[in-house]
């Protein structure tokens, strides 16, 4: 029952938004994602202490580890983005009906986002994919300024164009399903006849589904759309398409794993290393010459997805422990850098690397956390990304994928002196000093900076247990 | 009795290769138009030969499904789209002719020309994975208009035919779907006709606020963002 209270609650929301009350829009956002948050933590518990899944109608809507954990990553960087859009927000005047329709889309947005792991029929995960795009596309162009409706359109027309690739595909598991003999068509009814299917239909099914769907993960070589769309959009949007956006869909093509595991003569675990790697490898590079420092957190997300494929492909159940460790590091921490980076830019008013020096003495707080977020992202000790990265480390190198783990490693190190040099240069490098105005930032935004740098830092230290039942639930999901 | 069934089986699969063989030809078409409201009607008759391919195939396995697919494919693409497209984007935007493409209309073709090849051979090892009641040659022309799609996404700038290239993408899955996928849920095939339709309203709106902005119907053409480097960049906010 409260998974489907958990779909209504947005889409109620989106519906209040639209009455022309006086800031009856934010207050209702604020409510129903707090809600959603509140519901989706009781699902976890729910899920961890009987270990079953809950399914409301088995062949539709049913909610496992792997879903639930998927759940409380959006309904938490949701929370905290509505809450940061109320100050974020008010700073830029904007129109009520402007805002209203921001609020609106904002909760459809969350709806399509919450019903990717609560649906369990692929094609109708396939169909809330395409809707997480056309709902964010207006947020993206919110702006309305020449470069945010250029990204809005490479965003959507890539996004779409996957999309279409990515049914094909989807259409093509539902004949592999017809061919291994039939059965339900979902998550678990593939995995049981995957035995019977016959290997090439489901391989290509797979690459078509890797490539469609990669495309909106941002996977390199599909992955030009994303530093756009990522920079332009709102920064409390930006935290919800880099910080679980990417990672939900990411999760529709993981949930594949098992499926091609169980079949005999396929090859998942291929495609996803060299894709992971390829990514890995581009945003590694990329991030050294960005010029935008939201850009450089967008390409730290192309960066986490390639590290997060590459962990599932490494097959084993420490791998795939530590594949879902890093998605759940990588929302908190890349959700944090967006809130910060959205500070400084209420701060500077510029998203230039360059134009911003010396941010510390200007803004105190925007520069603190983007220092803060900059080495928690990068994967400096002691923050929830580092531990996320040794233990995909650990669980290949007990692997003997010494190739992999070492080009992996160099990779991380070159993201990591690109993100620190350009964060460096900010926060400490010499102020240019004309006159720089300093603005207080709105209350919502400094609670929710602060409530999230507190997250990072202490499971930076200590993983709860909870958590790490958790995650041992959704690897086990990703094994079978 | 049984010689009558063949016949009439056989009559069915031409026919059915007749549709695919037009359905190929109008992605062809929307490669090659100038005119945006040309494409638009491309895309309607694409999207009726999807129907009556579904209609035939629904004869030939005599399926519900199918019937329901392209009654669903007929309210969806021939009506309500073009109608959500006439409502959200502007006059202007889709009475426009195109005058420059990436590469010359000629050569276009000819890449187009390889693309089919490409997925004929492309779909050969597919089609003889699958089981013999579901092959035919809605699999190859699918895979096809899909590539066409694509290609049409990657050389025209116009608002219009990039739309209609997207939605021509999706009609190559689906035309290869309804032979593929026979009996998906109607649910899911209602769905994904919805889908089409936000796609339509979400991209018109999306159009029209570039047309009212920026002032230009060529969004393909937008190539502000890249990377830059730091000297441009300042050279850029002019300090």
């Amino acid at each position: 029952m409260n998974v489907i209270i958990l779909l209504i609650l947005p889409l109620a929301a989106a519906a209040l938004s639209f009455l022309p009350l006086p800031r009856l829009a934010s207050v209702v956002t604020v409510a129903s994602s707090s809600a959603i948050f509140f519901i989706s933590l009781q699902l976890a518990e729910q899920v961890v202490s009987t270990g079953q899944p809950i399914s409301v109608f088995p062949k539709w809507i049913a909610v496992d580890g792997l879903s639930v954990l998927m759940l409380l990553m959006i309904a938490f960087v949701g929370a905290m983005a509505a809450f940061f859009s109320l100050g974020y927000m008010s700073m830029n005047s904007h129109k009520p009906g402007r805002l209203r329709l921001y609020y609106a889309n904002f909760n459809l947005f969350i709806f399509s986002m919450l019903a990717i792991p609560v649906l369990v029929e692929p094609t109708l995960v396939w169909i809330v994919v395409e809707l997480t795009t056309l709902c964010s596309a207006l947020l993206v162009c919110f702006e309305n300024t020449h470069e945010a409706l250029e990204a809005a359109w490479k965003y959507v027309v890539l996004s779409l164009m996957g999309a279409a690739v990515g049914l094909l595909g989807f259409l093509m598991l539902f004949a592999t399903m017809q061919a291994a003999g039939g059965g339900t068509y979902t998550w678990d009814g593939l995995v049981a006849a995957a035995p019977r299917m016959p290997a090439v239909l489901l391989e290509v099914a797979f690459v078509m589904i890797l490539v469609g769907l990669g495309t909106k993960a941002g996977l390199v070589p599909m992955h030009t759309w994303l530093p756009d769309a990522h920079s332009q959009a709102p920064s409390p949007v930006c935290a919800l398409l880099s910080g679980v956006e990417t990672t939900a869909v990411l999760y529709v093509i993981l949930r594949l794993f098992p499926v091609l595991k169980a079949a005999p003569g396929t090859h998942a675990e291929v495609y996803a290393i060299v894709f992971g790697l390829l990514s890995v490898g581009a945003a590694a590079f990329l991030l050294l010459q960005v010029s935008d420092y939201k850009r450089m957190f967008a390409f730290s997300t192309v960066e986490h997805m390639g590290i997060i494929l590459l962990a599932a492909g490494l097959g084993t159940s420490s791998a795939h422990y530590g594949a879902l460790y890093q998605a759940f590091s990588h929302t908190l921490t890349k959700s944090f850098c967006f809130f910060a980076a959205g500070a400084a830019l209420l701060a500077v008013g510029t998203r230039e690397i360059s134009l911003v020096r010396g941010l510390i003495r200007t803004s105190p707080v925007a520069g603190a956390s983007l220092l803060l977020g900059g080495l928690a992202i990068a994967g400096a000790p002691p923050f929830v990304v580092f531990l996320s990265e040794f233990s995909i480390f650990r669980a290949g190198l007990s692997e003997g994928r010494f190739i992999e783990m070492a080009l992996l490693v160099l990779f991380i190190a070159i993201g990591f002196f690109g993100i620190l040099q350009h964060i460096n240069q900010m926060v400490f490098g010499g102020s240019n000093s004309d006159a720089k105005l300093k603005v207080r930032l709105p209350a919502s935004c400094l609670v929710v900076l602060l409530v999230t740098a507190l997250l990072v830092i202490w499971l930076g230290f200590y993983l709860p247990e909870p958590l790490h039942q958790l995650l041992r639930l959704g690897a086990s999901a990703l094994e079978r | 009795m049984i010689n009558d069934n063949l016949i009439a089986v056989s009559i069915l699969d031409s026919l059915n290769m007749l549709a695919g063989g037009l359905f190929l030809l109008t992605a062809f078409g929307i490669v090659a138009t100038r005119q945006a409201k040309g494409t638009l009607t491309l895309f309607i008759t694409q999207s009726l030969l999807l129907a009556v391919s579904a209609f035939l195939l629904g004869l030939r396995h005599s399926s519900l499904h199918l019937y329901g697919v392209a009654l669903v494919n007929v309210v969806a693409k021939a009506i309500l789209i073009p109608w959500v497209l006439r409502k959200t984007v502007h006059e202007e935007v889709y009475t426009r002719r195109e005058i420059d493409q990436v590469l010359n209309i000629p050569s276009s073709l000819l890449i187009s020309l390889a693309l089919v090849i490409i997925a004929y051979f492309l779909t050969i090892p597919l089609q003889q994975a699958i089981a013999v009641e579901f092959r035919g040659p809605n699999i190859p022309i699918g895979f096809a208009v899909l590539f066409l799609g694509a290609y049409t996404l990657a050389v025209r700038r116009e608002a219009v035919p990039l739309l209609i290239g997207l939605l021509a993408m999706e009609n190559g899955a689906f035309f290869a779907g309804i032979s593929l996928a026979r009996t998906l849920p109607l649910l899911v095939e209602l769905a994904i006709a919805t889908d089409g339709l936000i796609i339509v309203f979400i991209t018109g709106v999306l159009i029209r606020a570039v047309h009212q902005h920026i002032g230009t119907t060529e969004v393909g053409a937008m190539a502000r963002l890249k990377e830059r480097t730091t000297d441009e960049a300042l050279e850029e906010t002019g300090q």
